[in-house]
This record gives structure tokens, C-alpha cells and sequence, in this order.
């Protein structure tokens, strides 16, 4: 008859309205400010540079090969090598900026970074009352302790670790029968822990 | 003189007179609406509740809306630079006479002109208003309901779609 | 005991009054009940408000407001110095007068409406003789002042909603005028207060003599509510702005305090029907039940206001918009007819009060309710099918 579809209607919204108060499948408003979602492991936002150790700024694992900021799509990664007094480039950035009003987060940096100095932050509470500097991020701003980096990506991280662990190894094994041979100047390895 | 019908005829009268000068068509019907509206109040003043109402029910919700929308449907609002004077005006003022004159004549004619103190209590209950309208005048009640019904059905066949006329997709 | 918290706001009006020097009195009392009115009903609005604002929430599975003060209950003061602090801008070719009259039009028919209404024993500020009449011219003077919206904002989105309005509000006038007929019909007066009287006393001893207990009565009081949601522009009848089509219909090129107060009367008129349909059908302030009687009779008006308030923001939470040209069908080809039949029956029930054979209560219940019920199925089938008021099914033309 008609009408009918009506009252279904309203035992529908009865039905929300009621569960809304006892049933947390239908009330799954996070209240965000004060209550946050967990975010999933794969999340990403903008790039972060990991470091290991104490000291940001000596720890970072950037070498400054510039890679990234070729392969950047929109360009948004500026980076000057740090040099010493004769002119000779040290593997270290002086300048490492990352303009995230100009970042896709399309991870690119991160998949060719060979030292896996890169990796995607999951922060997203940037904003800041100035649209230029604000949102320029400076290589202070950007590091990040390799324990952060365990933090938000835990099963990455341990792959990374695991992987970089390794290549220490084989190169502390090479620089071992290397001294054996020939006793030379130890090789000082960029991306050491 | 009750100083509420004083205030109730000026703001007919102001209305009346604003309806008939304003140059914008939509003023002069929202004028002609607070004539109606001041009307009501003179009818209200003397007692005649259920004229009153109806009064507004009928003149400024359905004919001062009627109006509106006949204006706005038929031509522009602003009539640029043209005299709210009426030519020729001498036939106008002719029949306005004419009119006057004869609603004069029949106020004379009336009841309350011949013996004022007959109607001096002229709060009808409705319920009387009803009664007479179902019985001594129930003749010109029915012509009237028949004649409206005739002017809906007419307006109606006016509205139809013609049968030869293509259906709207 | 009873008598004292019955006629507490009276009594309080008289002794206010009472306390006038003589001469004051005759004014003093209109404004002291214009002042209660206006009072009672806008801090209603404000509730009503937030009620609705979380109750629409909880319907969509959302908490609604709940960051201003506790649990968000100071969201309306909020809302009310946003409105109020908010910059009004009146379009550079807007007809300046007509734009600024159109809020005070609106809102002041709407706050004449609540003078005839009978809000307890001995509650009701004028007790007109034809106050139904007077309760509609009333409403009807709210049609102008969305045309003095519409057409003085110069604005084609507001012309077009003000135009929607009107022919909505024009068109369901009809069946809301007819629906309370059958109650004048029977009580045999058009004062809102005759009619809660006649409403007095109790069936079997317990069970309230309300109107809506009829048959006729409950289909006059289901059309009723339609059309009253119609008239005050509520959803799902809210096409006068509709935001899809029109922006926002005829309140486009309003903003700041005076949108509020197209906003404000919009509430008062739908709380002002309300009321109007508790006069008519459900008893006024009469208790339901005979045993609820202790209970003050303004107590009982507020239960059942607040009901209704309740019941349309549910509606308003769950039924779509209608369209437009549904909403003209639903007006004519449904509700006029069977408004114009529920008449009929009203009559037949009127005619048949008489009867005295056993079963006669049953018969007469259950042939009336037979009268309207299956006309109504008839009705609602055939247009279902045939006109276009069902779902509509679209087919690809080769």
C-alpha cells in the first residue's frame, strides 16, 4: 500500500538513531582532536631523512648524491653538497630543503634512494601560519631518528635495518681482509651505524 | 472616533494612495496589500471578527499573491520614465465619480444610515454568520460556489496540454 | 495543590498585573502575554536547534555538535553570536526596502499566530471568536513576505524559490484548511478554545475524547501533519530552497541576523502548527489517559509540543526531498481528494452518533475507518501506476 516504504524509512532511522547511543559499530565518528586513528602501516604523507645515532646532523644517512632531487616529479627537493675548505665534496648535504606545498607524496625519492636515507613521515598535522617558509622544511626539520622510522613503519624499518646490517657486515668482512693485505687507512663507510 | 479605526483608515487610505502613485508595479500590489491589510483592521475595529480574517486570508494571501505573480508574468516591473497618469483621464475620472457616487448612495440606503442604533452591536458570532449563510442566504452562496467552480474548471481546460501538442521528454 | 501549579503562570500574570497602577492595566496585560510568547517559544527555537542538530547527527550514525560547552549545549548561544556578529550584506540591486521589510513580514504573522493558541486552562492571550480563521490569515500573510524575499533580492535563484514557495504554500493550504474542517464541522465553532473543550472527558472512563481517536479524525490529522510540514517548508518539502537547484531559494542574498530571522520564523511557524494540531486533534492540554489528570495542563501541551517537535526532525531525518512536480500531484490528485472525502465521512460519523443496537460503537468505527481506507489504497494504487507518483523508471529511447 502506499506508504509503506515510509514507515520503513523511519524504522531505518529509528533503528541509527537508537544504535548511535549503545552500538559502536554504528557510532564511528573518531573524535579526531582528542581521540586518533591508528594510521595503517602503509601510510605516508611527506618524505622524512632518517638518521642513525645521537646527533641529527652527523647521523644522517643522506650522502647527497642528488638522486632524488633528479627524480623528483615536481621538484620539490633542493640539495647542496657540503664541502670542505679546499673544495673537495664531503658526502653530507649542507643544504637539504623539501618544499611540501609542492610534494605529491608519490614516494619516488624513496624507492631510488640507494642508502635508504628517504623515507616517508606519517605526520600530517603541518599547517603553519606562513604558505612559504612554513612549509619549506629545512634538513633540521626533516631528520628523524632511525627509532621514529621503527615507530610508524615497524615492518619496513626492520627490513631496511636488516638489510643495512648486512652490507656493514660485508663490508666491515671487506675492509678486514683489505687491513690483512695491505695495512691502509680504515675506509670510512657513509652509511655507518 | 476610536483612535484605532483612525489609525487603521489612515493606513488604508495611505496604502490606497500609494498603490495608485508608485511607479514600481510590484510596490503598488504590495501597497495595494497593506490597503487590504488596513481594511481588515477597520473591520476588526468594528467588531466583524470573521470579515476581518477572512479579509486577510483572502485578499493578502491569495489575491495580493495573485497579483504579484500576474505582473511579474506579464511585463516588466519598472515601467521606465512612464507617468503613473492614465490617458485619456477624463473618462476615468468619470466612472470614479460614478463609482463613488453609487457607493454612497447604497451606504445611505442602508440599514445603518437609517437607524444606527439597530446595528450598534455588530459582533456577529460566527456561528450566526453560519447559520444565515446555510439558510436565508444558502441561494447566493451555492450561485457563488458554482460560479467559482466554473472559473477552476475553465482555467483548468486552459492549462491542459492541447491533444495535438507533443509531450514535454 | 493542583489548582496552584495549574494556574501558576496565570495567577503570576494577574498578580503582575494586580500590582499595576489602574490605568496600566489594559496595556499591561497583551504585552505581559506577547512577552511570555515571545520568550517561551524563542528559547524553544534554540533548543529546538540543537535538538536537531544532534538528533539528524545520531540518525546519520554522527554525535552532531558537542565542542561548544558540555555535550555542545551552548551551540545555539553560538550560533546566535555568529548570526548576530556576521556581516549583512544587501545586494547593490536589491530593492533595499523590500529587502529589509521581508524578515520583519515574515516573522511577525508567525508571532500573531500564537495569540489565538490555547497553551493551557486559561492560557491563551486572545480567545477569538473565529480564532482558527484568524490562526490561518495569519499564516497566510507569510506567503508575501517570501515573494517580498524572493523578488526584492534581484536574483533569479531567488525569484525562482520564492515562486516555488509560493505555489508550495498556496497549494497545500487547501488541504491543511480542509483537514481542520472536520473538526470546526463537528464541534460547531471556530475558537480555538471551544474546540479543546469539546474535547473534555474520557471514553470507557479512562481513554482521552480526542479527535485523532475517530477515524476521520485520524486521517484529518495525518493530512494535517503533511500539509503543516508543507506550510512551514520543512523536509522533504523544503524545495523553496532547495540547495541542488536553487542555492537557497528565495533566503540567497540573506545573510547575518536577518537570515536568522527568516530562519527563526521558519521554527515558530512549524511550532505554531504543531500547536495548532494538538488544539485540534489531540485534545490541547487535555491529559491523554484519564489517571494523568494531577498533571498541569501546560505540562501536558509542552509533552505533546515537544512530541511533535521530535517527530519532525525525525522526519526530516529520514524522508529525500520530493520533486517538484510531485509535489504538486502529491497536493491536487492525493490529498485534495481524499481531504474533500474525509468530509463525507466526518459527516457520516456525525450522522451515526445516534445509533444505540449493540456493536453499534464497532460498526461505526470500523465503517468509517472502511470509508476513508479504502479510497485512500484506490487512490494511492491508481496514482501509483498511472501518474507518475511512484518510482519512476527510466528506458533508453533507440
Amino acid at each position: 500500500m502506499l506508504g509503506s516504504g515510509i514507515v520503513k524509512g523511519f524504522v531505518e532511522t529509528a533503528r541509527n538513531f537508537v544504535g548511535s547511543f549503545h552500538d559502536p559499530e554504528r557510532l564511528v565518528t573518531i573524535e579526531y582532536p582528542d581521540e586518533r586513528q591508528e594510521l595503517p602501516e602503509n601510510s605516508r604523507n611527506f618524505p622524512m631523512l632518517v638518521y642513525d645515532g645521537d646527533d641529527p646532523m652527523k647521523g644522517l644517512r643522506c650522502v647527497a648524491c642528488k638522486i632524488c632531487e633528479k627524480e623528483c616529479p615536481p621538484q620539490c627537493i633542493y640539495i647542496e653538497v657540503e664541502r670542505d675548505a679546499k673544495g673537495k665534496a664531503l658526502k653530507h648535504p649542507r643544504i637539504f630543503d623539501l618544499d611540501i606545498s609542492v610534494c605529491m607524496s608519490c614516494q619516488i625519492c624513496v624507492e631510488v634512494c640507494p642508502f635508504d636515507a628517504i623515507k616517508m613521515d606519517t605526520a600530517f598535522e603541518l599547517s603553519t601560519d606562513n604558505r612559504f617558509g612554513g612549509l619549506l622544511l629545512n634538513k633540521h626539520q626533516l631528520a628523524k631518528p632511525n627509532s621514529y622510522y621503527r615507530a610508524i613503519h615497524p615492518l619496513e624499518a626492520a627490513e631496511v635495518d636488516e638489510r643495512l646490517a648486512a652490507e656493514q657486515a660485508k663490508a666491515a668482512a671487506k675492509a678486514k681482509a683489505a687491513a690483512a693485505k695491505a695495512p691502509a687507512p680504515a675506509a670510512v663507510n657513509a652509511v655507518a651505524t | 472616533m476610536n483612535t484605532a479605526l483612525l489609525i487603521f483608515a489612515t493606513i488604508t487610505l495611505a496604502g490606497a494612495a500609494a498603490a495608485m502613485t508608485l511607479r514600481n508595479l510590484i510596490h503598488c500590489a504590495l501597497a495595494g496589500a497593506v490597503a487590504f491589510l488596513g481594511l481588515a483592521g477597520l473591520f476588526l475595529g468594528l467588531g466583524a471578527e470573521f470579515v476581518a480574517f477572512g479579509q486577510v486570508l483572502v485578499y493578502v494571501g491569495a489575491v495580493a499573491i495573485l497579483i504579484v505573480i500576474a505582473v511579474l508574468l506579464t511585463r516588466p516591473a519598472r515601467v521606465a520614465g512612464e507617468s503613473p497618469r492614465v490617458e485619456p483621464w477624463l473618462p476615468g475620472v468619470g466612472i470614479g465619480v460614478l463609482v463613488t457616487g453609487a457607493l454612497v448612495a447604497m451606504v445611505k440606503a442602508s440599514l445603518v444610515a437609517r437607524s444606527p442604533e439597530a446595528v450598534s452591536s455588530p459582533a456577529a458570532p460566527v456561528k450566526a454568520i453560519g447559520e444565515r449563510l446555510m439558510t436565508t442566504y444558502v441561494l447566493p452562496l451555492e450561485v457563488l460556489g458554482l460560479l467559482l467552480t466554473a472559473a477552476l474548471i475553465g482555467a483548468v481546460l486552459l492549462a491542459l496540454r492541447d491533444p495535438g501538442e507533443a509531450r514535454r521528454p | 495543590m493542583f489548582e496552584l501549579f495549574d494556574q501558576l503562570f496565570v495567577n503570576l500574570k494577574h498578580a503582575v498585573v494586580g500590582a499595576l497602577p489602574e490605568g496600566w492595566r489594559g496595556l499591561a496585560s497583551p504585552l505581559i502575554s506577547a512577552a511570555a510568547i515571545l520568550g517561551v517559544f524563542a528559547s524553544l527555537f534554540a533548543l529546538t536547534v540543537l535538538v536537531e542538530r544532534k538528533g539528524l547527527g545520531r540518525i546519520q550514525n554522527r554525535p552532531g555538535p558537542n565542542r561548544v560547552g558540555p555535550a555542545g549545549l551552548l551551540q545555539p548561544l553560538a550560533d546566535f553570536i555568529k548570526a548576530l556578529t556576521k556581516e549583512d550584506i544587501v545586494p547593490v540591486s536589491a530593492d533595499k526596502v523590500l529587502h529589509f521589510l521581508a524578515p520583519v513580514v515574515m516573522l511577525a504573522p508567525v508571532l500573531l499566530a500564537y495569540a489565538v493558541l490555547p497553551f493551557g486552562r486559561n492560557m491563551v492571550a486572545v480567545d477569538f471568536d473565529a480564532g482558527l480563521l484568524f490562526f490561518f490569515a495569519a499564516g497566510a500573510c507569510v506567503e508575501l513576505a517570501v515573494f517580498m524575499a524572493g523578488w526584492s533580492s534581484h536574483n533569479k535563484f531567488s525569484l525562482l524559490g520564492a515562486m516555488r514557495a509560493i505555489a508550495q504554500m498556496i497549494s497545500y493550504e487547501l488541504p491543511l484548511i480542509l483537514a481542520t474542517l472536520g473538526v470546526v464541522m463537528l464541534v460547531g465553532s471556530l475558537s480555538l478554545e471551544d474546540i479543546v473543550d469539546s474535547q473534555a472527558g474520557h471514553h470507557w472512563g479512562w481513554l482521552a475524547r480526542w479527535w485523532v481517536f475517530t477515524p476521520w479524525g485520524l486521517a484529518a490529522f495525518v493530512i494535517f501533519l503533511i500539509a503543516a510540514t508543507a506550510e512551514s517548508n520543512r523536509a522533504p518539502f523544503d524545495l523553496p530552497e532547495g540547495e541542488a537547484e536553487l542555492v537557497a531559494g528565495h533566503l540567497v542574498e540573506y545573510s547575518g541576523f536577518k537570515y536568522a530571522i527568516f530562519f527563526i520564523a521558519e521554527y515558530l511557524g512549524l511550532f505554531a502548527v504543531s500547536a495548532l494540531a494538538i488544539t485540534l486533534f489531540l485534545g490541547g492540554w487535555h491529559a491523554p489517559v484519564a489517571g494523568l489528570d494531577w498533571l498541569p495542563s501546560w505540562f501536558w501541551f509542552g509533552v505533546k509540543l515537544a512530541g511533535f517537535i521530535v517527530f519532525f526532525i525525525w522526519v526530516r531525518g529520514t524522508l529525500p526531498r520530493v520533486r517538484v512536480d510531485h509535489l504538486m500531484g502529491f497536493a491536487w490528485k492525493f490529498l485534495l481528494p481524499l481531504v474533500l472525502w474525509n468530509l463525507v465521512v466526518a459527516a457520516v460519523w456525525w450522522y451515526s452518533r445516534g445509533w444505540a443496537f449493540a456493536g453499534a460503537g464497532i460498526l461505526r468505527w470500523v465503517g468509517c475507518a472502511a470509508m476513508i481506507l479504502i479510497p485512500y489504497s484506490l487512490l494511492g494504487r491508481a496514482l501509483y501506476t498511472r501518474h507518475g507518483l511512484g518510482p519512476r523508471t527510466y528506458r533508453l529511447v533507440a
